[in-house]
């Protein structure tokens, strides 16, 4: 049987970003895969050298739209810890709420997308009609949508007051219900089981050798989850890291469909425990010395390495996304799968090109 | 109204193509699209192939490597076409201006119809710059016509004689 090969993307219908594959195909099976990256690439961390380190957190929220505040807040640890600040209690607890609503929101827009991958159109629809939902309480609190900008070096750049607190607990307790109609179609169906499960199976010895992170290390049995470490305000909650054995694209999906129910309890907890007080910290000077920052976004770790000279400006900035961690999984998955289910396998690592090409 | 006319009003296709955006205005053109916004009800359909769509919404700038995507992308799609430049980047290069990677906007490669600001601009906004490119996309059609009959009375093969299609 000769090889032929079949190239996917860069312009795909399924993933809205130009991921390019090039998969080399036997009959129906795939044997390789090779991906051909670079079409998102910007010379984004060149760019943090010739801007000002306070200008810098408007920079690294535009790595990546969908989780945006994660990045600024990774970036703003990094630098209080080099300029030796203590954010109030009140902007470690803000922090959280907007990173779980952004948790929530990308997540709810990964099952969407999913569901569209394997042609379960209405599915879609219903997913993304609650992310609206999300999407409100985001404008309401922050004044943007998507890229909401509230993280600064110091604390936050917004309040949220009692009666928006109050209005978000109700919204989320609606997200809840809904999502309890919806978890039944994803986790039971026929159809939907049919395309998800034995799919894609990554073993965790796999896992642990291609460094995975995130979702999909969980769903492999590694019970690695960055807030257990308790940064920003973690560490005064409660929450346990969702964890699956199986592996597979199915497992994958559980976790996530878990984790919506997470965030929206860490929510919860974290208004109730809301200290009243300041927002943010005034600074002065410039930071120096070097340091890593990690913070554990939806897709998985995010690492923030930064190097200052006690100048306006960084010396050297780095970010290793989670994306760019998980792609060696995915090549390690797509062998010997069919060519129907690479729309299914490419979702299931929930892949951000722009992260990863920055 | 002939029937390639209406058809064109009444349900313009688009074709999305994230040129080197982070993201943020690709979420915002998929919200267009779900029950919230719902832009299957003036018939814009999001389809994925070049060829059967009249409009392209283009997210993000320009860079080194994808420029020969985008100019194949806009090449591909058939006449009377529009394209929408949706978010900062796409109509300037935005925040990413300065990068070394980045050519700048996309009216640097194609010829651009509808600017639409912001970063990321909301879904109504987009849904605005899409119905806007419908208009001008009908009176590119009106050009096109005039031009191709001209073409003929003269003796050219009417086919060959397809205007460059940007007008700002």
């Amino acid at each position: 049987m000769p090889k032929t090969v079949i190239p996917f993307g860069p312009q795909h219908p399924v993933l809205p970003e130009p991921l390019h594959l090039k998969l080399v195909m036997q009959d129906e099976k795939i044997i390789e895969a090779i991906p051909a990256i670079g079409y998102v690439h910007r010379g984004l961390e060149k760019l943090t050298e010739l801007k000002e380190f306070t200008q810098n957190v408007y920079v690294v929220e535009r790595i990546c739209g969908i989780c945006s505040c994660m990045h600024a807040m990774a970036y703003c640890q990094g630098i209080e810890t080099l300029m030796n600040l203590q954010i109030p209690d009140r902007a470690r607890f803000l922090r959280v709420i907007w990173a779980e609503l952004h948790r929530i929101h990308s997540h709810l827009l990964w099952m969407g997308l999913l569901a569209d991958s394997f042609g379960f159109e209405s599915l879609f629809m219903q997913i993304w009609r609650n992310r609206e939902k999300v999407m409100d309480i985001m404008e309401e609190t922050a004044g943007s949508r998507v890229i909401i900008s509230v993280n600064t070096i110091g604390g936050t750049r917004r309040d949220i007051s009692k009666e928006l607190l109050l209005k978000t607990k109700v919204i989320l307790e609606e997200i809840r219900e809904d999502m309890k109609r919806i978890e039944p179609v994803f986790l039971n169906d026929y159809t939907v089981k049919h395309r998800l499960v034995g799919i894609g199976t990554l073993t965790k010895e796999d896992a642990q050798r291609h460094c995975a992170v995130g979702p999909m290390a969980r769903a492999s049995g590694i019970a690695m989850d960055f807030r257990t470490t308790g940064y920003s305000a973690y560490g005064e909650l409660e929450f346990e890291p969702i964890v699956r054995t199986d592996g597979d694209c199915y497992a994958r999906t559980d976790v996530r469909m878990q984790e919506i129910y997470q965030s929206i309890n860490l929510i919860e907890e974290a208004i109730g425990k809301l200290p009243a007080g300041e927002i943010a910290v005034p600074f002065k000077g410039n930071p120096t010395g070097e340091v890593i920052s990690r913070v554990e976004q939806p897709r998985g770790e995010v690492l923030y390495y930064l190097r200052a000279n006690g100048t306006k400006n960084l010396e050297r900035m780095r970010v290793r996304t989670p994306t760019f961690a998980n792609i060696p999984t995915l090549l390690q998955m797509l062998p010997g799968s069919e060519l129907a289910d690479v729309p299914v396998l490419i979702l299931t690592i929930d892949p951000c090109i722009s992260c990863t090409e920055r | 109204m002939g029937i390639m006319s209406k058809s064109r009003k009444k349900s313009p296709w688009i074709v999305h193509f994230d040129c080197n955006s982070c993201n943020g205005c690709d979420i915002e053109t998929l919200a267009c699209l779900t029950p919230m916004y719902d832009v299957e009800r003036f018939g814009i359909v999001n389809v994925g192939n070049p060829k059967h769509a009249d409009v392209l919404v283009v997210t993000g700038s320009v860079n080194n490597r994808n420029v020969r995507v985008l100019q194949n992308i806009y090449d591909q799609i058939p006449e009377p076409k529009a394209v929408v430049a949706v978010g900062a980047c796409a109509c300037s290069g935005g925040i990413f201006k300065e990068c070394y990677n980045v050519l700048g906007g996309i009216d640097k490669v194609i010829p651009v119809d509808v600017y639409v600001p912001g970063c990321c601009p909301r879904p109504e906004a987009i849904i605005d710059g899409i119905v806007m490119a419908v208009g001008k996309m009908d009176e590119k059609a009106d050009q096109f016509k005039k031009n191709s009959r001209k073409k003929t009375a003269v003796g050219v093969n009417s086919g060959a004689g397809v205007p460059d299609g940007g007008s700002k």
